[in-house]
């Protein structure tokens, strides 16, 4: 045996032992616990207890007649869409005006827009409760200078619910997006700028013929980070704020699973993981599929 | 050198995931008991396992948390079970429930023919009467107590005192009086009812159930009796339920959550609403409030009214629950602790422990002549079955866990859009009758 062979098996038995332990935790730690929510989307049974009853796609053919399921799934999906076109418009609005335009105090901007990223969402939970309370809450107070209020507007109510929470939860995602879009869009070439600039381009314009396109594989990134991130960001803030009330109307789709585990239901609270498995995969390859272009270089 | 070190790192990351996996060395009998940390706080709790110590010698270890549940369910779901578990069911977390439901909780019948450890009397002749034979103590209904009973309060209607005062109203003993009422207070732009949130309804709606129709008609909604909610008692209920909703200030769905529900309690001391359904712990839980109001308040506590002139009325009875899981390890131990949680000794000190706020930890155990550890405002609210009103105790039967149906989505919760506006009676109604309809096929 040749020493370059010798030398090539010494190196890939130590390559192997470095990444060993790595690959062994993430098996234990995720492929098995994934695998096993599969598994256990078959069976009845309860979280403490051991015993299971094999019930193949009983617990998904259960889901499909659930009006509480279907109801936090639309309000998953509302919020989906809602709070990523949102979103995204004004962190892209914002982060092309603080890059592009000469204002006073840019990074005070940035720095206030980025805020409510580094508070735990609990805080801002809070936050907003304050900001929302019915009888001499923020918000109520301030209407109530401009035009006397009848009645107080129930921000938690059934019927305001949903937008109280895509208010709190687009003010909480527009700062880190916004900042990265910023770092991105001043690496675009100022010439770009200059030279349509002379051809009469205007800064709408410019913001999306040049700035979008040249940003499009950020942008696109961080499309399928904010999808999934959505889901598990409502679930925290409506944990917190409302708890999925009045009456289920702010209800998302990962607090019902959580709801049901405490209903005693196991199995069925993994159909409902494997349904989210599902659809977080499948809106990430459409965003994918449907965002794709052809990339431009600079 | 560098392969070592790269090396040794790798290696000392697989021994990391076996930190915390050393056996515990065990020389005598040490018991895990798991308590709610709630209103009563935990002090009193430290203060019962250091007295049982005392008397037997067996060491606790006391878990005591605000959210138990989480702090308890990891290890559980690996099969460690804690040996006394003090929590009440109606959860939201349902951990009690479904160890009821998944047949997981030791037999403690005989717990109540043993001796209370430093007396000489037993447990059966210590616990006050109706305590035991319920189903809340007994879930089953085959005449086994699974649950010990423990703190309990009268629930009831809570009002300003001082405003009926000031306006000369009477508490009303009738439901036909308290629309009167509503109506004149609703004029002075006061609301006659609200509720901290829909899960305080089960307490009231208990009640009212007692008082429409007795003992028989309860047991026949929490056995899920069919045809029940057809009858003329039902009807009469949901008539209530439905003209009651009308009567709610309408803030009161969108604060009847976990953050906002103590400003529906304000709504009763700021006399915005008359009535609101709670328990003796308001008392407590409210009490920095006080400080800030601008009007006349004191507490007052009502059973609620009769459905008929010269009628019942009914307060129930709430109590909490200590288990011991079937999984339990020192299941002796365990059974002389529960024994011991009624001995003279206990019940004094849960009543009397100072809080670190300086306040009395004020829970009362259901045992006789506990009487003599209440304080004059509990007197007050204690003595509400001294002055006419009739107890109304016990709860829904147990049922196998059935998938996206549970109590409190069934009964109570709807109550937020009854108020709203959102749904009818008849669609409460047609939830209530769909879904009890599967609860007793589930039935244990």
């Amino acid at each position: 045996m040749s020493c370059f062979v010798k030398k090539n098996i010494k190196s890939n038995r130590f390559i192997t032992l470095c990444t060993a332990p790595a690959a062994i935790l993430f098996v234990i730690f995720m492929v098995i616990p994934t695998l096993n929510v599969f598994r256990m989307s078959l069976f009845k049974r309860g979280a403490y207890d051991t015993t299971e009853t094999f019930v193949g796609f009983s617990n998904f053919e259960k889901l499909l007649t659930d009006t509480a399921f279907i109801r936090s799934m639309q309000n998953t999906l509302l919020l989906i869409v809602v709070i990523t076109i949102i979103t995204m418009s004004l962190a892209l609005i914002f982060a092309g005006i603080l890059t592009r335009e000469k204002l006073k105090g840019q990074s005070f901007f940035r720095v206030v827009f980025y805020i409510p990223n580094i508070l735990s969402i609990v805080v801002i939970s809070g936050i907003f409760s304050a900001i929302y309370k019915t009888e001499g809450g923020l918000l109520n107070s301030i209407i109530n200078i401009f035009t006397n209020l009848e009645r107080n507007i129930l921000w938690k109510g059934e019927d305001m619910v949903m937008v109280s929470v895509i208010i709190a939860l687009v003010w909480q995602a527009l700062g880190y997006y916004m900042v990265m879009y910023m770092a991105s869009m001043s690496a675009v070439p100022q010439s770009m700028y200059e030279s349509s600039g002379l051809d009469g381009a205007n800064r709408v314009t410019q913001f999306f013929q040049i700035t979008i396109p040249m940003i499009w594989t950020n942008i696109r990134t961080t499309l399928t980070f904010f999808i999934i991130s959505t889901i598990n960001m409502a679930f925290l803030l409506v944990k917190a704020m409302t708890d999925g009330g009045p009456n289920g109307a702010s209800d998302v789709v990962l607090l019902y699973m959580y709801d049901q585990k405490n209903n005693g239901v196991y199995g069925y609270c993994m159909a409902i993981g494997v349904v989210i498995f599902l659809l977080s995969f499948a809106l990430s390859a459409l965003v994918n599929k449907a965002t794709e272009r052809q990339t431009l270089e600079y | 050198m560098k392969k070592i070190l790269a090396l040794g790192l790798a290696c000392m990351m697989v021994l990391g995931m076996f930190a915390g996996c050393a056996p515990a060395g065990d020389t005598q009998t040490t018991i895990q008991v798991a308590a709610l940390n709630s209103a009563y706080g935990d002090e009193m709790w430290k203060a019962v396992c250091e007295a049982f110590t005392k008397q037997t010698g067996i060491q606790v270890q006391l878990t005591c948390e605000a959210n138990l549940e989480d702090v308890i369910s990891a290890s559980m779901q690996g099969g460690d079970y804690p040996d006394v578990v003090h929590l009440a069911t109606g959860r939201e977390a349902g951990l009690t429930e479904q160890f009821i439901n998944g047949n997981m909780l030791a037999d403690l019948t005989d717990v109540l023919s043993m001796t209370i450890p430093g007396e000489d009397k037993k447990v059966s002749d210590k616990i006050s009467g109706g305590f035991t034979e319920t189903s809340m103590t007994n879930p089953y209904g085959d005449g086994k107590t699974y649950l010990a009973p423990m703190f309990y309060s009268p629930c009831g209607l809570f009002y300003n005192a001082e405003l009926f005062k000031a306006n000369g109203w009477t508490v009303p003993a009738t439901w036909d009086e308290m629309w009167t009422l509503g109506d004149a207070a609703l004029e002075k732009g006061i609301y006659l009812f609200t509720y901290p949130t829909a899960g305080y309804y089960d307490a009231f709606m208990f009640a009212l159930i007692y008082s429409i129709g007795g003992a028989e008609f309860f047991d026949d909604v929490t056995n899920y009796k069919e045809g029940v909610w057809e009858s003329d008692n039902a009807k009469k209920l949901f008539e209530i339920l439905d003209k009651l909703a009308d009567y709610t200030h309408p803030d009161t769905p969108a604060q009847a959550n976990n953050t906002d529900f103590t400003q529906n309690q304000l709504m009763v001391m700021n006399n915005s609403a008359l009535f609101m359904p709670n328990g003796t712990w308001i008392v407590g839980e409210m009490a920095n409030a006080e400080a800030s109001l601008t009007n006349d308040f004191a507490w007052g506590m009502t059973a609620l009214p009769a459905v008929t002139e010269g009628g019942a009325g009914y307060s129930f009875c709430w109590f909490e629950q200590a288990w011991i899981p079937a999984g339990s390890k020192n299941m002796d131990a365990a059974k002389q602790f529960v024994a011991f949680l009624y001995s003279d000794t206990a019940a004094n000190l849960f009543a009397n422990t100072t809080k670190a706020d300086g306040s009395k930890s004020g829970a009362i155990q259901p045992i006789n002549g506990v009487a003599e550890l209440l304080t004059e405002d509990q007197k007050m609210f204690y003595s509400i079955y001294d002055n006419g009103a009739k107890a109304a105790m016990g709860g829904f039967a147990a049922f196998n866990a059935i998938e996206g149906v549970d109590v409190s989505s069934t009964f109570f919760e709807p109550i937020n859009s009854l108020v709203s506006g959102s749904i009818t009676i008849e669609q409460y109604k047609a939830t209530i009758i769909a879904n009890t309809d599967l609860m007793r096929a589930n039935k244990k």
